[in-house]
């Protein structure tokens, strides 16, 4: 029988026929249509039982209380820990990302040894057995050359039984060269040593209690202290009529969301505080009790003032009208718990001494000093009290060496550390100082201003050993990687919030059990303590860290398990009308000399300078993080466009600063100043003044994953360190810059 | 087929013809003389029983692949064992959450070690328990991700057995094989066994309809107790300042 064309028709219909009777093509169509729900790639959250851990989040120095959200064993959430004295169950946008650090690609899995040239990325991973015993030969040959004080630490903080560690360590060792990563702290510590007397103290603001807060350009929503308590105080003033006014010369978050902005010439904020003092003092508004009865040297400071910080002569220099100066300083002592404070930005910057001494003496003028809702010296907590055992000749001659920042010695008494200094004597010298760098909890290779010096000084050291979780910049340019767990797996606890008012103790706790083979580096140093033996070995009696840690909190142990954190709630300031302690709190205003106008030097570079006319400052924003931690992806994606779009970064410039230059929106441009150029685009904007450039920070990454590697440019390429004539410290706001057209 | 229409045919296929001049004429002679309506029915009921065929018996059989579970469960005699029927492994947790298929840490308070003679059990121990692996069972019921299903709302507050949905499947003394859908990745068990879509228990199938079915019982007034209306007005008084949807039958009441 021939298959004809009507034969193959009739069966493709009878076909079709049957099909259609068939359940084929209606289960074909239903699976078809649960298959395009169920994508491979469609995220699935597991089911499982869900339990919360509190801990403490260590992403900035915020110490915020966090709650992780597990299912089963697997942390999938990160929630604001209600209750927590500080951020009362909220959370900043960094804080929730947290887990793509535990997660993410940029992790170091394991030690590891470099084998190509530094910075080329070419590792060999070793046993963490051969790791220790690396650096612990290399130190035993440091000593025995009696070089022990050649081995140097910077670290990311000095508070808490990590640093602790280190610091012992050296100790035993032979070696002072511990060095803390510069910030608002080092400045604040300046200000109650010179100005209360009191050591190692750092600043509280009773931000909760306050009724007019008097800012200095600190970002107080851009990641000022702790930002998620910032935000919450910012609702509670909101809600009650407290006045913000910020000072800076960029229209940041801060500024819009605060009542009054006053744009200021960049670097002159010490000036205007002065001038406000002026304004207080001649008008006699200032606290006469306090002034009286608890001040040293307020005459001859008033004097200095007085003659040399009129409101004309201020108008000069900062660029505000007097008829402003002389409000403010009306509304600022016409409110009753003032507060003024300062640091810029995030506060990664130590600043000017003489603008926090200044800004201190206007909290002086209105007593808000240890007072509600003004500023309190909080002391640091003594509950490390490990028995001192002794040390061997080589580690007594170390420890009696010089610092080889200078730090507390005869130029520069009245600081602890100098980083930036740290990294220009390595730099300028022929053979460098530093035989071996440890660096832990910061990435300075990124983070320190003057990139180029870093990175030149950083070539000078023979032996870096990173103990970073994250393949940072300062891993990718060390020798050796010793890595550290994530915070979500680790125990240590957070000390001083920043800019919290009482003391408080976080637990920062293991939510998960270490994803690689990774080590607490409170462990590694214990196991490099042993394995060096002697009297290092001895002054490490623990078998673990966590050992370490839970012998050393004693009592608040329980509380810190029980709760994620222990506050002493009840905490009141010394107080300054509790005449048994007013010795603490006198406040010294013998400074004067420092408060003279030739301080306020523009960073060496004069002002009208014809090859830089433009003044850069940097800029922080809560979505950009620019301390140790990198941006996560989920943070960078919320990046405007005006900010970063695709590779490029934008600088903001005044509109009139564009016309000047000839530049339209999103031209390319290079930016150079006396330390580097870059090539960036312009982003025309009202809300800075004209002839200066805002760049911001937190860009410009090597380091990390391939989410923030390579977008945007360093802004620490730009802008060197500029040494404070009083403290030593990095004093530099910003740098003189100059555009043109790429 | 009308005579007109035969014609128009005759026509094109003299046209065909003179165009292929060698081909026999006799074919369409035969043609002329069975008359075109036999072979046709006979092809267009072939296409028929062979596309029926296909749907019916083939496709069922090439769209499920046939899974073992990794351990051949008796649940009948674990059944004896326990106190509290199925809720003594699959329990509520305390967030009311319902924990679904025991894992790891439940079995080991009996089995540790072996116990007994069993083979499945000696897998248990050895390979998972000692591992410290969970076993990788297959779930018969398990749904995409986008249902939302309460247990706590069906077998706590409306009083439903586990059986309604999941069969007697305490009374199984082996775990049948698991046949996975090809296209969906689920399992059968949620279509059905039987690939019309029919049912004879309530269990048979698990799809959006059998959810829907009962609840419109439910609501149409017989046993007011299963309807979601009910769920809503508990959880309202549990938590007053929920919004409550006003229409239960809406999407996101069981989509997420
Ligand atoms: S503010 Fe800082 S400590 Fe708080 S959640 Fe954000 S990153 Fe963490």
């Amino acid at each position: 029988m021939k298959i004809d064309r009507r034969s193959f028709l009739s069966f493709v219909i009878g076909g079709a026929a049957g099909t259609t009777l068939s359940p084929l093509p209606w289960k074909l169509m239903d699976d078809a249509a649960i298959w395009t729900q169920t994508w491979p790639w469609t995220p699935v959250p597991e089911d499982g039982a869900v339990t919360h851990v509190k801990s403490t989040c260590t992403l900035c120095p915020g110490g915020c209380g966090i709650s992780v959200r597990l299912i089963d064993d697997r942390p999938v959430k990160i929630e604001g820990l209600e209750g927590h004295p500080i951020n009362k169950g909220g959370l900043c946008m960094l804080g929730l990302s947290g887990l793509q650090f535990l997660y993410g690609p940029s992790r170091v899995r394991c030690p590891m040894k470099r084998v190509g040239k530094r910075g080329e990325g070419k590792w060999e991973k070793i046993s963490w057995e051969d790791a220790i015993a690396l650096v612990a030969q290399t130190l035993d040959g440091l000593r025995s050359t009696n070089e022990s004080h050649a081995l140097s630490c910077i670290s990311g903080s000095d508070y808490g039984t990590v640093p602790a560690l280190f610091r012992r360590f050296f100790d035993v060792y032979g070696s002072v060269n511990f060095i803390r990563m510069p910030s608002i702290d080092d400045s604040y510590e300046l200000v109650f040593k010179l100005m209360q007397g009191m050591m190692e103290a750092s600043a509280g603001f009773d931000m909760e209690n306050t009724d007019f807060v008097l800012s200095f350009g600190s970002g107080l929503f851009e990641g000022w202290g702790s930002p998620v308590r910032m935000f919450g105080a910012n609702s509670l003033w909101k809600k009650t009529g407290v006045k913000v006014v910020q000072i800076e010369p960029r229209l940041s978050n801060t500024a819009a969301l605060s009542d009054r902005w006053i744009p200021i010439n960049p670097g002159t904020e010490a000036v205007l505080a002065l001038g406000l003092a002026h304004v207080i003092i001649q008008n006699s508004l200032y606290n006469n009790d306090f002034i009286h009865n608890y001040t040293y040297g307020f005459e001859n400071w008033k004097r200095v003032v007085v003659n040399e910080y009129s409101p004309e002569n201020v108008e000069k220099i900062t660029g505000i009208p007097q008829n402003v100066i002389y409000s403010l300083a009306k509304d600022f002592t016409g409110a009753k718990k003032p507060l003024a404070i300062c640091g810029k930005g995030q506060g990664v910057h130590p600043g000017s001494a003489s603008e926090f001494m200044a800004v201190h003496a206007l909290n002086a003028l209105a007593g808000s000093i240890d007072s509600e809702g003004g500023v309190w010296a909080v002391e640091k907590q003594n509950y490390i009290q490990w028995p001192d055992v002794g040390k061997d000749s080589i580690a007594e001659a170390g420890v009696r060496k010089d610092r080889v920042d200078g730090a507390g010695a005869e130029n520069y008494p009245y600081v602890r550390y100098l980083p930036s200094r740290f990294i220009e004597i390595i730099q300028s010298a022929k053979e460098s100082p530093v035989k071996v760098l440890f660096v832990h909890g910061a990435n300075p290779y990124y983070s320190l201003p003057d990139s180029s010096s870093v990175r030149n000084a950083f070539e000078k050291i023979p032996f870096i050993v990173s103990f970073s979780p994250y393949m940072d910049e300062t891993a990718l340019h060390s020798d050796l990687i010793l890595p550290d767990h994530v915070y979500l797996e680790r125990y240590e606890e957070v000390l001083r919030a920043r800019s919290f008012h009482r003391p408080i103790i976080g637990l920062s706790r293991p939510v998960i059990k270490p994803q690689f083979a990774t080590k607490h580096s409170g462990d590694v140093i214990i196991s490099l303590a042993r394995k060096m033996g002697g009297y290092i070995s001895h002054a490490f009696p623990w078998e673990s860290y966590e050992q370490c840690l839970q012998e050393t909190m004693g009592d608040k142990w329980a509380a810190l398990q029980e709760n994620g954190f222990w506050a002493d709630e009840t905490f009141k300031p010394s107080g300054w009308k509790n005449t048994v302690k007013a010795q603490m709190v006198k406040c010294d205003f013998s400074y004067n000399e420092l408060f003279s106008l030739p301080h306020f030097c523009i960073m060496g570079i004069k002002r009208e300078d014809p090859i830089y006319p433009l003044s850069l400052i940097p800029y922080d924003s809560t979505r950009l993080s620019s301390g140790f931690i990198g941006s996560p992806p989920f943070v960078i994606k919320t990046l405007e466009d005006t900010v970063l779009k695709g590779k490029d970064m934008f600088i903001e410039i005044h509109p009139d600063t564009a016309e000047t230059y000839g530049l339209a929106e999103g031209r390319r441009v290079i930016l150079k100043t006396p330390k580097g150029e870059l090539t960036v685009r312009v982003h025309l904007f009202e809300g800075i003044l004209p002839n200066v450039v805002a760049v911001p920070r937190g860009l410009g990454h090597t380091g990390y994953d391939i989410y923030l590697a390579g977008k945007g440019a360093n802004a620490n390429e730009l802008i060197g360190a500029f040494e404070d004539p009083v403290s030593g410290h990095d004093g530099a706001w910003g740098i003189a810059a100059q555009l043109r057209k790429a | 087929m009308g005579q007109s229409e035969d014609k128009v045919q005759e026509m094109a296929e003299e046209t065909l013809d003179s165009r292929e001049e060698d081909l026999p004429h006799e074919t369409d002679k035969n043609k002329q003389e069975n008359g075109p309506s036999g072979p046709i029915l006979l092809f267009f009921i072939a296409g028929l029983i062979i596309s029926l065929l296909i749907g019916w018996v083939i496709f069922p059989k090439l769209l499920y692949s046939q899974k073992k579970q990794p351990i051949d469960f008796n649940h009948a005699f674990h059944m004896q064992e326990v106190d509290n029927g199925c809720e003594s492994c699959h329990f509520f947790r305390d967030d009311g959450s319902f924990a679904g298929v025991p894992k790891n840490e439940q079995c080991i308070s009996c089995h540790e070690e072996v116990l007994g003679e069993s083979p499945n059990e000696t897998i248990l121990v050895e390979e998972y328990i000692s591992k410290d692996r969970e076993v990788p069972w297959l779930i018969y019921s398990k749904q995409p991700d986008c249902v939302f299903f309460s247990h706590a709302a069906h077998v706590k507050m409306a009083d439903m057995e586990c059986s309604t949905c999941h069969g007697p499947v305490g009374e199984s003394t082996h775990l049948k094989d698991y046949e996975e859908n090809r296209i969906s990745g689920y399992s059968r068990d949620i279509w059905g066994n039987a690939i019309s879509g029919l049912k004879k228990h309530s269990w048979d199938r698990m799809k959006m309809d059998d959810c829907a079915a009962c609840h419109k019982e439910a609501a149409g007034g017989k046993t007011t107790e299963r309807s979601p209306q009910l769920f809503f007005d508990l959880l309202s008084k549990v938590f007053p300042n929920a919004a409550t949807p006003q229409k239960t039958e809406a999407c996101f009441v069981c989509h997420k």
